[in-house]
């Protein structure tokens, strides 16, 4: 497939299902950047006048804005750090010939087959709950005050939540790279006088890199937009304390009917996720190749 | 010193005997060869020799001291796997220099190894490289260098040469052989290329479904071999077998009689037979030849051999050359 000809008719081929792709993000894109400069309020009916930048600068200048902004990098770095490192470990131990191994293996997925409000909610009502929770009680047990998880650290709260739903995604992802290593390597690296950390650090971590890397981007995609965690535990606060960008936008457009604002943040958010991917790709888009 | 010892040696994976109960003496300084059909248990056995894998019952002793329960990195051995097994993300000089870093060695006594290795190996341009960006036969003198870095008391070899094409095989062949004689370090050799193995080996060890047929020379297996296996697997191409209905001794039940050991005539002999196919090589043709009895046999002649497709000839033994083996295929002795 390397003729003038079949390219040509292959770029042809793709026309239709490229123009429909585009159709889909330019149009809701372009809606949302003609709404972020005009003054657009439910509450307030009548002519929408074009505002220029003003609702930029209201959302950039706005205190939520970077407390929101540092939470989401928090967010975002704090569950790639437990997933990853996490990750490698138990796919570490899901390798091991241990007894019913299938079974295990499927029963570490299952995190991810539940739904984040769910899941949420499960953490909010049984385990983190101050007065009922399984946490609350074992810390009462040991003889100490119970933690009130969402009141006292809401964002930790909300990274461990999200980081047990990842875990099982990251941990496959790395399991199937360990699965992939070539046993003759870790024999010839026996040989050769490696204990078991040596052999880590030196065979099995660098071979992993590729898959360390395809993890990071995907998560980060997600991480980057995390919300029904957020709505249903701690509704953003205290104060600002648990609000990502996204939640932000939220907050904006739908609790206080600022259509215009909101969208501002949308497009702040696409031009921060843009960053972000720009950033990953710089410093490790090069583990991909080769 | 490299001698090791094998003592009613035995292998199971889980229910299966891989290994039967076997015994070999391998001399220091010793270049012994492995040699067998596939899955007879010739790599597990110098898996188990290296410490990768378990002895199921009997003694491994390297050097007179017991070893089998020595690990892997203890027992001073070196090997080279068949994959080569480098460390992919490292160069080259990382990859020769992994297990010095292990044992703890000085850079400068370090720096001094690798350039040593590199140059015996002919791998000093491409000590930067890693090895994604080397052939196949430069991957094979990495494998081998980061073997003989170590100064192991004896180099252990998986069938290192089957990942190569034929003429490459016959320089890496000659390569080897030359590092022993260079080093005088033991090696064991596996290998299912009997050309190999009678080209390099000081001694063959025949292997057939987890027993060791017999041990000995190149020369020793060729002339005198212990029974049909042996006689039918050493020597290319292989022996012929014909069948002998009534024999003079009442034991005889095959005779075996190599390719280049046959006479060939127009006028007479012990077996009338027609030509088949001719092999041409140059130096040399192989005939295949049909025998009256049904028996098809080949037949090693001059290079320019003036026989066609369908000519009817006669073929007999040379004398002395034939093996006789009875009817559980062992080698009747002739009186010599
Ligand atoms: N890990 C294992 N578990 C179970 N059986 C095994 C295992 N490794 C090898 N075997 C069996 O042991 C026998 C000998 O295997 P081995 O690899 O030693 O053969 P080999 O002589 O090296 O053959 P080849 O020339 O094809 O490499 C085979 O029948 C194989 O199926
Ligand atoms: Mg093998």
């Amino acid at each position: 497939m390397a003729t003038t000809n079949s390219r040509t008719l292959a770029r042809f081929m793709l026309l239709p299902s490229v123009t429909l792709l585009l159709a889909w993000m330019i149009v809701p894109l372009c809606m949302t950047l003609y709404f972020s400069f005009i003054d657009y309020n439910l509450l307030v009916p009548g002519e929408k006048e074009f505002v220029g930048f003003l609702n930029y600068e209201f959302f950039l200048t706005d205190p939520a804005f970077f407390e929101s902004f540092f939470n989401t990098l928090l967010l975002v770095t704090g569950v790639l750090l437990i997933t990853i490192c996490g990750g490698i470990g138990l796919a570490i131990l899901l390798d091991q010939a241990i007894w019913g191994r299938n079974y295990v293996r499927i029963m570490v997925l299952a995190p991810f087959f539940v739904m984040p409000t769910v899941s949420a909610l499960v953490w909010k009502n049984m385990l983190m709950n101050p007065v009922n929770g399984l946490f609350a009680h074992f810390a009462i047990w040991l003889g100490f005050d119970p933690i009130d998880f969402f009141a006292q650290m809401p964002l930790f709260s909300i990274i461990i939540i999200v980081s047990w739903q990842w875990l099982p995604f990251a941990a496959l992802i790395l399991l199937t790279a360990i699965q992939s290593l070539d046993r003759e390597q870790l024999e010839a690296a026996d040989l050769d006088g490696a204990g078991p950390l040596s052999k880590f650090f030196y065979i099995v971590l660098p071979h992993l890199s590729r898959a360390v890397t395809a993890v990071i981007l995907i998560e980060t995609i997600f991480l980057l937009s995390i919300f029904a965690e957020i709505l249903v535990t701690t509704s953003g606060g205290p104060g600002y304390s648990s609000t990502n960008i996204t939640y932000l936008i939220y907050t904006q457009s739908l609790l206080q009917f600022d259509v215009g604002g909101g969208s501002a943040g949308g497009i702040v958010a696409v031009i921060i996720a843009n960053i972000v991917a720009i950033f990953l790709m710089r410093l490790i888009g090069k583990n991909l190749e080769g | 010193m490299g001698s090791i010892t094998l003592k009613q040696v035995t292998k199971n994976f889980d229910e299966v005997n891989v290994i039967k109960p076997l015994d070999l003496e391998i001399k220091d300084g010793e270049f012994i060869v492995f040699v067998g059909p596939s899955g007879c248990g010739k790599s597990t056995l110098l898996r188990m020799i290296a410490g990768l894998e378990d002895t199921t019952s009997g003694n491994i002793e390297i050097d007179g001291q017991d070893a089998t329960h020595t690990p892997p990195a203890k027992r001073g051995l070196a090997m080279v796997f068949q994959s080569y097994a480098l460390y992919p993300h490292m160069t080259v000089r990382n990859n020769i220099a992994f297990p010095l870093k292990r044992a703890k060695v000085s850079p400068a006594e370090i720096e001094s190894k690798i350039a040593n290795a590199a140059k015996i190996l002919n791998l000093t341009d491409y000590l930067d490289r890693k090895p994604g960006q080397l052939s196949g036969g430069q991957r094979q003198r990495v494998a081998i260098g980061r073997a003989i870095v170590r100064q192991p008391s004896a180099f252990l070899f998986d069938e290192p040469l089957s990942n190569l094409d034929a003429s490459l095989r016959v320089n890496m062949r000659l390569e080897i052989s030359e590092l022993h004689k260079s080093l005088s370090t033991t090696m064991i050799y596996v290998t299912h290329d009997q050309v190999e193995a009678m080209t390099m080996a000081d001694r063959i060890a025949v292997f057939n479904g987890g027993i060791i047929e017999q041990v000995g020379t190149p020369l020793e297996l060729y002339k005198h071999p212990v029974n049909e296996f042996v006689a039918g697997f050493i020597g290319s191409p292989k022996m012929n077998f014909i069948a002998v209905p009534q024999s003079e001794d009442k034991k005889t039940v095959n005779l075996g009689i190599r390719p280049e050991h046959f006479i060939i005539s127009q006028e007479q002999g012990t077996y009338k037979g027609t030509v088949g196919v001719i092999e041409h090589l140059g130096s040399e043709s192989f005939l295949h030849v049909t025998l009256e009895c049904g028996t098809t046999v080949t037949v090693k002649a001059d290079g320019d051999c003036p026989l066609q497709y369908g000519d009817a000839i006669f073929l007999s033994a040379q004398e002395n050359k034939t093996h006789k083996f009875d009817k559980n295929g062992l080698t009747i002795k002739t009186t010599l």
